[in-house]
């Protein structure tokens, strides 16, 4: 895993923890009662967007509260920047902010004195909560409606106060439980906007757990896909996009036997698949107008030529079949 | 950082202090708190008392005034540690109102509306928030009961003179043990009540059942085995019996009844538990009233 480009600080003097990865998670298993939820989990996550990706059941939500000290783990440990959870928790927490998955409110306060508080008990003084609460709610998109209680807010809404509240004290980690649950697809481009924002500025790292593959693609570097509470992928979505950009599916017409040979020859990896089908790897000083070149000479039609990758669905829906794999 | 900035930023400023966190939650508490004007009128008349005492006080040591009314208040009334006593009983009983409107609708609208997990996400532990909770009422009623009381006492002993003052410090040490165990009592049961019944007005009954079954068992049980220890139960004589032993006026035996038992006169002495008994029932109380918050206010409830 590549370490991150930038490293979030909160001061200008770092201290060695600083550099440790986002998440360590060191055998981390949690049961409830005699029920195992999560199974010995191992790993280091270090990029600015983490997905993690399950079916319904499969502990993404419980690995979010364990790591926020919720549940204790059974046995295991995990450390978030770090700081071990089951001995550091109040430390973590002053540097996470965490977006649940269900509505979650208090009842009878407008946004903006619902956010100050949530901003006051992370330890903001009242003047500076107030101040950014104001701000939060902006960011969110919720400048205008801030003064109305958040029980009259619509479910997109109170995902939005949601993310305001997880924001409002400006944490290192960011954990958001299902986002873009409930959103219609404006109020869903919405959230995965600010969500890419909060990434992109390189002052947060992001958790996102969602069963949405499409969220995850569009918002994460690394993924863990987790199923029946083991780790079953663990996968760096930026590597493998790169290292799939080299691979092509052309389609041809003409003796491609030939045409084959000549892609060999240059030290590329091929298959044919069916009369018209090439699959190639290209290698490295290999480019794509070396093939055009080849098939002129050839005299054989490139009809169709596009990029192959393995797409999330994909390594997700293997992930489902193989069961279980690691870091 | 203006609003028209919209990045995400960090925060690097100074942070408070983490013992003072709890103490957020009651200032946003009475916020809302004294924005219904039946209730900040209702707190106003629970000072009406308080107004009777001051004027009391006052007019034991006004001459002038007694003459002017032509009466003898001080052989009336005699400022001891029964007239505070009073008092402090009329007071306790506006705090059970207080609470009663004000206590149940405190966790339960957390747990109503899945708040707790924002609470607790933060640095900010479960027992800061139930602190925090219990502050709401803890701190109204403290400014009802004991803080106005023990100020009417500095005020009768700095009427009086030192040397009242000195000989009469237990009352002011029976003025604040007694309002203090009375309001964390009441604090505790209705952050349990809250926390176990998530409505509003259920819960509010469920306070007041707490309060008015067990004492209406006791009661039976009295009357059918000849006792008083039926009293064990009811939560309004075990506070009396405390009031009164802290106040010096709790006498164990209350009345003598006479039975005939086959022919034979039976003479029943009725006795009130011992105070060790009622103060081990109300500490028992505060225990499993702890227990069973600490087993209900968590982030998520986890169903084994």
């Amino acid at each position: 895993m590549a370490i991150p480009e930038s490293i979030p600080t909160q001061s200008a003097v770092r201290n060695p923890a600083d550099f440790a990865p986002v998440i360590d998670l060191n055998d981390l298993s949690v049961q409830f009662g005699k029920r195992p939820i999560l199974q010995n989990l191992r790993g280091e996550l270090r990029g600015r967007a983490i997905g993690l990706l399950g079916p319904n059941g499969a502990g993404k939500t419980t690995l979010i509260h364990t790591l926020l000290g919720f549940h204790p783990p059974s046995s295991g440990t995990a450390h978030i920047f770090g700081r071990d959870i089951t001995t550091d928790a109040k430390q973590i927490r002053s540097l996470v902010g965490y977006m649940p998955e269900r509505d979650s409110f208090i009842a009878k306060m407008s946004a903006v004195h619902f956010v100050r508080l949530m901003a006051e008990l992370s330890g903001l003084p009242s003047e500076a909560a107030l101040e950014r609460a104001h701000e939060a709610l902006f960011y969110v998109g919720l400048g205008e409606a801030r003064y109305r209680s958040v029980d009259t807010y619509s479910l997109g809404m109170k995902q939005l106060a949601k993310l305001a509240q997880a924001i409002v004290h400006g944490p290192r980690l960011i954990f958001l439980d299902e986002p873009t649950n409930g959103l219609d697809p404006p109020a869903r481009a919405r959230m995965i906007r600010l969500v890419r924002e909060i990434r992109d500025s390189g002052k947060a790292n992001i958790v996102l757990s969602s069963h949405l593959l499409r969220d995850v693609e569009e918002c994460c570097e690394e993924i863990l896909i987790l199923k029946d509470g083991r780790l079953a992928v663990y996968c760096n979505l930026e590597e493998e996009r790169k290292a799939n950009r080299k691979f092509l599916m052309l389609e041809t017409r003409g003796d491609q036997h030939e045409f084959a040979a000549a892609i060999g020859a240059l030290g590329c990896e091929y298959a044919l698949s069916g009369d018209t089908r090439v699959k190639v790897v290209l290698q490295d000083g290999v480019e794509v107008r070396d093939l055009y070149r080849i098939a002129a000479q050839q005299n054989i039609q490139i009809r169709r030529l596009s990029y192959k990758r393995d797409s999330l669905e994909d390594i997700f829906l293997k992930a489902m079949e193989n069961g279980h794999g690691g870091l | 950082m203006a609003v028209y900035e919209q990045t995400y930023k960090q925060y690097l400023g100074k942070l408070t202090p983490e013992w003072s966190r709890f103490l957020i939650i009651p200032r946003h508490a009475f916020r809302d708190v004294f924005k219904s004007k039946l209730f900040t009128a209702f707190f106003i008349v629970c000072f009406l008392p308080l107004l009777v005492e001051a004027i009391l006080i006052y007019l034991h040591h006004n001459v002038n005034a007694l003459s002017l009314m032509k009466v003898n208040v001080r052989e009336l009334i005699p400022i001891d540690a029964f007239f505070f006593q009073t008092f402090v009983n009329l007071q306790a009983t506006f705090a059970f109102f207080v609470t009663l409107l004000l206590g149940p609708p405190l966790v339960a609208r957390d747990l109503r509306n899945n708040a707790l997990p924002l609470y607790l996400c933060r640095p900010f532990s479960r027992t800061e928030y139930v602190l925090g909770k219990m502050s709401v009422l803890l701190i109204l009623l403290s400014a009802m009961t004991w803080i106005p009381q023990l100020l009417l006492f500095l005020f009768q002993g700095y009427l009086e003179g030192a040397s009242w003052f000195v000989d009469n410090l237990w009352i002011g040490s029976a003025i604040f043990i007694g309002s203090v165990v009375w309001i964390l009592v009441l604090a505790l049961l209705s952050q349990v009540v809250s926390a176990l019944v998530k409505w509003r007005v259920v819960a509010s009954g469920a306070l007041l059942g707490i309060f008015f079954i067990p004492s209406v068992f006791g009661e039976v049980i009295n009357q059918l085995f000849f006792t008083h220890w039926g009293n064990i139960i009811s939560l309004g004589a075990l506070m009396k019996n405390v009031s009164a032993g802290l106040f010096g006026t709790f006498v164990r035996t209350t009345s003598h009844i006479t039975s005939f038992d086959n022919g034979i006169e039976r003479e029943i002495v009725m006795s009130e538990p011992p105070l060790w008994a009622s103060w081990f029932v109300l500490g028992l109380i505060c225990l499993v009233c702890l227990a069973l918050l600490s087993r209900k206010v968590k982030a998520y409830e986890v169903i084994k």
